[in-house]
């Protein structure tokens, strides 16, 4: 019974945890992409990173919250017309091969040495440098802890409930915001893309810019939630890295690309199943078999199979419509 | 842009008197008409060392079915292609120059020369294709609904909000059900295109191109694939298009149908155009004949008498020439 309670306790907070808000936006904006407009876009790390430290830089230089926000999405934009306006006229596979590619060179520059009077190197941009500015913003007390049932948190510094309900409003505005682009002609014209680019351009649809359209709109929604993921911590170059873009495809597809919800369902199970094999292998088996350390490459293991089995039988996710969307034809 | 793509009122409905205007016209390939939609002028396309297109001058009659014919790998769909800008001519005018040598061509009295394929379709000029496509995973009345140009809803700025396009919304899909009830597809608009039969499709292909009122549609093999009972409604469509004005350009390999519907013929061989005229006339035309059978179709190639009359004497020469060889 304890251990129930641990792991609902856990579940509850993993839930609630602005990390699984920032997954459920990046994966919003590459539901977008991939889900919606067909553009395979494997750097959505990338975006995130680049949001991250356009945040963190410009707040670490004086310009406060807002400014920090409006430098992160500029340079989301700046880099989805860099990555998309040669690579959008060609095929697929293009976008998905300089995607990563540019995600990598994001990743490996911030880290780099000589950059660190900026970037911080590899040890990153600690969360002192600019987490105050959004704990400014905080209605609540500026310090002290608050307790809802299990759950303590501080009220606004830090991993707190302050951040927590910013993040999942963050998740729910552009959850709407998605809902009302898919169910309008636009969204109709960028389905279309992902079925047939020639028929659609035969129609008289200018293909390349709405292509290009989405691919700025995902890359945003991927740096806002670059945003929200380092305000619990700090700025680290290789905590957002190829990695990163494959666990958001995991949450997209176990949850369904092509809906509105998918991606924030996926986020929650993805977190969910986690925590849960983290919790069951620490308490059922002996650490003569699995120790502390092993245990995080065993759950990646579990989830890799999981993906498999799911791509193999329900390859909709959750919500998803078989008829709508499957990998294969 | 819309005038361009509505119905000019001043178009020859009349088949009868669109025959004979036609009638008058030389039976030539790149004869001029008496109103033409689209004129082609220079159209080269080579791939390495192949010419596949290469058509000096081609003139559309406004408001006729106009079939273009020929045998495989004559360059049709190459050149269907080229002019709706989904292939760009070798001969192409270089940015920034000038001159007569560069292909052109003109749409309802618009350079569509440098353009890209949407500009054409916006133009009023919208194709399908000879592998049906239809948007699979996409419901019938959504693939209708996509064809319809000029929704406001389709920009980002005004997606959004739905006041802004909800009267468009509700107008393009009462005409939708329209062209489907037409089109025998209506009681499919809640299905997912993919599950419509090969024929169904290329239907549903053609009721798409037709959201956009296009003053010339373009159809690239319409009847390949599509059962024979299914043939004979979509030439009643076809013909019906006609004789509401549009402009029909067709690709087939069908003669019937060809002889059937159309008021024109141009037939391709080789890249070039080899002949124009009525569908009555051309067939017996030497130049169709040849492009058909080969120019050498009647004469029998086993036949000594068409050989070499010195062939014996050569024969005999290289005997002695080999014996040589082989004795030294």
């Amino acid at each position: 019974m304890d251990f129930l309670a641990t792991l609902f306790t856990d579940f509850g907070a993993q839930i609630l945890s602005s990390v699984t808000a920032a997954f459920a936006i990046a994966a919003l904006g590459l539901n977008l992409h991939f889900g919606y407009t067909g553009l395979l876009n494997i750097g959505q790390a990338g975006f995130m990173l680049l949001g991250a430290y356009g945040f963190a830089i410009t707040v670490e230089l004086g310009g406060g919250f807002w400014l920090g926000a409006l430098i992160a999405i500029l340079a989301a934009v700046a880099f989805a017309f860099i990555l998309g306006l040669p690579t959008l006229k060609l095929r697929g596979d293009y976008l998905a091969i300089v995607t990563i590619a540019a995600a990598e060179i994001i990743r490996i520059v911030g880290g780099n040495q000589a950059l660190a009077p900026i970037t911080g190197g590899v040890a990153g941009i600690g969360g002192n440098k600019f987490q105050p500015v959004f704990t400014a913003l905080s209605p609540f007390p500026k310090t002290g802890l608050f307790t809802i049932g299990p759950f303590t948190y501080p009220f606004s510094q830090g991993d707190s409930w302050w951040l927590r309900i910013v993040a999942w409003a963050v998740v729910l505005i552009l959850a709407l915001l998605t809902f009302l682009l898919v169910r309008s002609p636009w969204g109709r014209v960028v389905r279309g893309i992902r079925e047939d680019e020639d028929a659609v351009r035969s129609l008289g649809k200018n293909v390349y810019s709405y292509k290009l359209q989405s691919l700025v709109l995902g890359g945003v929604m991927g740096a806002i939630g670059g945003v929200i993921y380092i305000l619990s911590s700090s700025v680290q170059p290789d905590s957002l890295g190829r990695t990163t873009t494959f666990l958001l495809y995991t949450c997209l597809l176990l949850g369904g690309a092509a809906t509105v919800f998918g991606p924030i369902l996926g986020a929650f199970l993805y977190f969910v199943v986690i925590i849960g094999i983290q919790d069951a292998v620490t308490q059922f088996v002996p650490s003569s078999i699995v120790n502390q350390q092993q245990i995080p490459q065993l759950t990646f293991i579990v989830v890799g199979i999981g993906l498999m089995l799911l791509v193999i039988f329900r390859p909709q996710g959750i919500l998803g419509n078989k008829k709508e969307l499957s990998f294969g034809d | 842009m819309t005038d361009t793509t509505t119905h000019p009122v001043e178009y020859e409905f009349d088949r009868v008197e669109l025959r004979k205007k036609l009638a008058t016209v030389p039976q030539e390939p790149g004869s001029s008409k008496p109103d033409a939609i689209l004129s082609v002028d220079r159209i080269v396309r080579k791939f390495g060392g192949v010419t596949a297109v290469d058509v000096d001058h081609l003139e559309v009659q406004r408001g006729a079915i106009t079939a273009l014919i020929g045998p495989n790998g004559a360059g049709k769909t190459t050149f269907f292609n080229l002019i709706t800008g989904f292939d760009k001519p070798s001969s192409a005018k270089p940015a920034f120059r000038s001159g007569d040598e560069y292909a052109a061509w003109k749409f309802n009295g618009r350079s569509l020369t440098s353009t890209s394929a949407f500009r054409v379709a916006q133009a009023g000029m919208v194709r399908t294709f000879q592998l049906t496509k239809a948007l699979e995973r996409m419901t019938v009345m959504d693939n209708m609904l996509l064809g319809s140009q000029d929704q406001s809803g389709e920009r980002l700025t005004q997606a959004l909000l739905r006041p802004l396009w909800r009267a468009k919304e509700a107008a393009i899909r009462a005409k939708a059900e329209d062209l489907l009830d037409r089109f025998k597809l209506l009681d499919k608009k809640n299905d997912y295109a993919g599950s419509l039969s090969g024929g169904q499709r290329k239907l549903l292909e053609m009721a798409r191109a037709l959201m956009s009122d296009p003053a010339m549609i373009m159809l690239d093999e319409p009847m390949a694939g599509v059962n024979p009972a299914l043939t004979q409604s979509l030439l009643g469509h076809i013909e019906s298009l006609r004789d509401l004005g549009t402009t029909v350009l067709f690709v087939e390999h069908d003669m019937h149908m060809v002889r059937h519907i159309s008021d024109w013929v141009v037939v391709m061989a080789e890249g070039l155009i080899v002949a124009e005229g009525p569908p009555e006339n051309v067939m017996q035309h030497q130049a169709v004949v040849d492009a058909y059978l080969g120019s050498h179709h009647d004469q029998d190639l086993g036949d000594d008498s068409v050989l070499n009359e010195d062939f014996e004497a050569a024969a005999a020469q290289e005997a002695i020439e080999r014996g040589k060889v082989e004795s030294e």
